[in-house]
């Protein structure tokens, strides 16, 4: 009987030859990432209270992203005490007001095929893109963590997600994910989700990620894609060489999946969730008969504003304005996206349009930066959850799309499907 | 560790982190940020709740971030248990490391607002005693139940360490 991925890496992690779904393990932790929000402000005091320090300094990686930059007294000493951290407890790898940290794990050369990784923000599961283990915990866990650098986890059983045949112009791999969140549910807790298939080994690295990044919004353990040439050239561009067994982290041929399915690409239309959760999703063309007004359009965090992102949303902007009554924002997802996309004239475009460039971080997505919504008002947004009060007042409401359905939405001044935009 | 016995609260499917514990009051203190707790779905909870009540909802509860506060503010308010039909991972487990029970309960639309309700963890018993029915649900499980009964996860790293069975880095300079 052969092993999934997931169960591979696990076995490894926990020094086992082998480990079966449903089994208790304790695994060796390759990487752990903690960030501003509920990083050191949560951890320091209990590792204090507890007179230890973290389990290896080069291990734990410390990215502040959410409440940068500053805006308010409160940030600003979250801020400091992240720094003084940092500085206290002699971390290698500090990622201050670089971007979001899921983002910096790729950019950076952090994520190997096989590694074993956790991260402090649910979105965590971005890293295993790369062919690893990558999952989200809270800063209580967290807090064990680094000073163990284990954790016990329940191996998952694997659903197997397969796409094949080309994308029409104009769809994505947010509107993979905000078809599979109604497809499948966002109840998969305790399952991993591999993604396959010819479409996804066509996909570039940033486009893989919107597909893992968002197995939470599926409620997964954590999203998988296997490591391929494409992959080994991420961990190349992050300034790492690929570890020489990195393309061997695969599911045999005869792994047992606990469900196995397969999409058309080829068919799928730019799709669009409306309020409160993921799963309230449909067809983009299928809203424009309601006329919903767009008061905010909202490019930004993790999944919806790399490169590939702004390109698309160029794409639609280019030679279009904003609607007059509409506004649209955009905090590329690093700055070394923001660098790239001024160097590209992709940030000219955006704002020759009337976009607004705001600073690289967490920020509108999850109520904490500049950008939230206020109390009535629409919102369609680039990011990968909509529940009931995240990016603001509890009486908003906000619908998610692609890059390409956000831009045209600005455009618009409604929700229409993008294609009618890309010439 | 005790049989947590108070008034159930009740609320519905997938009830999301993001309602838990507001991004907008991160910044804040936990009591400010548990004063929010669910008071999108129901502004009554936080004022009202009283320590040892019942949290009961539906499927995947705690859906969502993985934002400690959503499960913290449970704590803060001293429920005494929670009882759902699932829940979401990253939540399940914060809950456990901060030592309030969490069960899997399938029969939760027999539990109504403001029943009586009788939570035993460990031998994974719920007694509604408003209507007297009695329910056997699956305990906590096996290998969490040392550290749910030491209260969580920090109780239970402080006995490890003290005890010297668990390496640790060493606390800086």
């Amino acid at each position: 009987m052969g092993n999934t991925l997931i169960q591979k890496i696990m076995a490894r992690a926990s020094g086992r030859d082998s480990v079966a779904p449903g089994e208790i393990v304790t695994c060796a932790v390759d990487l752990a990432m903690i960030l501003d929000s509920g990083g050191p402000r949560k951890i320091w005091p209990r590792l204090d209270q507890l007179g230890v320090g973290v389990y290896d300094k080069d291990k734990v990686v410390v990215v502040a992203d959410h409440f940068v930059p500053a805006a308010d007294p409160q940030s600003a000493a979250i801020l400091k005490l992240t720094r003084d951290f940092v500085k206290k407890f002699d971390i290698k790898h500090f990622y201050d007001m670089e971007g979001i940290c899921h983002v910096l794990m790729a950019e950076n050369g952090h994520l190997q095929p096989g590694m074993f990784c956790t991260g402090g923000d649910s979105h965590s599961t971005m890293g295993g893109a790369f062919g690893c283990y990558m999952a989200g915990f809270g800063a209580i866990e967290m807090t064990g963590v680094v000073i163990t650098g284990e954790i016990w986890s329940v191996v998952p059983e694997t659903i197997k997600v397969d796409w094949s045949g080309a994308f029409g112009p104009g769809v994505t791999a947010k509107d993979i994910m905000l078809f599979l969140a109604r497809e499948l549910g966002m109840e998969n807790a305790f399952k991993a989700i591999e993604f396959g298939g010819k479409s996804i080994r066509n996909m570039s690295m940033m486009e893989r990620m919107v597909l893992t990044n968002m197995a939470a919004e599926l409620g997964a353990e954590t999203g998988l894609v296997a490591p391929d040439e494409i992959t080994l050239q991420a961990i190349r561009d992050g300034g790492t060489e690929p570890a020489a067994d990195a393309l061997e982290w695969r599911s045999d041929d005869d792994a047992t999946f606990c469900a196995d399915h397969a999409f058309n690409s080829s068919t799928l239309a730019p799709q669009v969730a409306a309020p409160h959760r993921p799963s309230n999703s449909g067809a983009a063309q299928d809203f424009e008969k309601d006329h919903i007004k767009v008061d905010q359009a909202y490019i930004g965090a993790c999944v919806g504003a790399k490169l590939t992102d702004l390109h698309m949303v160029a794409s639609v902007l280019r030679g279009r304005q904003v609607k007059s009554g509409t506004r649209l924002m955009v905090a590329p997802s690093s700055k070394k996206i923001m660098r790239e996309a001024a160097a590209d004239g992709t940030l000219a475009t955006i704002t020759e349009a009337g976009g607004l460039i705001l600073p690289s971080g967490c920020g509108a997505c999850a109520g904490l930066g500049a950008g939230i919504i206020a109390e009535g008002e629409v919102c369609i947004s680039s990011t990968n959850r909509n529940f009931q009060g995240r990016m603001g007042s509890n009486k908003a409401f906000v619908y998610l799309g692609s890059p390409y359905t956000v831009a045209a939405a600005a455009v618009a001044g409604e929700i229409v499907d993008p294609r009618n935009m890309l010439s | 560790m005790s049989v947590p016995s108070g008034k159930a609260w009740t609320f519905g499917d997938e009830i999301n982190s993001d309602v838990m514990a507001p991004g907008i009051y991160f910044k804040e203190s936990m009591d400010v940020m548990a004063s929010h707790c669910l008071e999108a779905v129901n502004p009554e909870f936080a004022p009202n709740v009283q320590p040892g009540d019942i949290v009961v909802a539906g499927r995947n509860f705690g859906v969502g971030s993985a934002r400690e506060q959503a499960a913290l503010s449970f704590l803060h308010l001293k429920v005494g248990a929670i009882l759902a039909k699932s829940y979401a991972r990253i939540y399940y487990r914060n809950t456990l490391n901060f030592g309030v029970p969490a069960l899997i309960f399938p029969k939760a639309d027999e539990i109504n607002a403001g029943d009586q309700v009788t939570v035993d963890p460990i031998a994974g018993v719920v007694e509604n005693v408003t209507t007297g029915n009695s329910y056997k649900v699956s305990p906590i499980p096996e290998h969490l139940m040392e550290m749910i009964g030491d209260g969580g996860l920090m109780p239970h790293l402080k006995k490890k360490i003290d005890a010297g069975e668990l390496k640790t880095g060493a606390a800086p300079k």
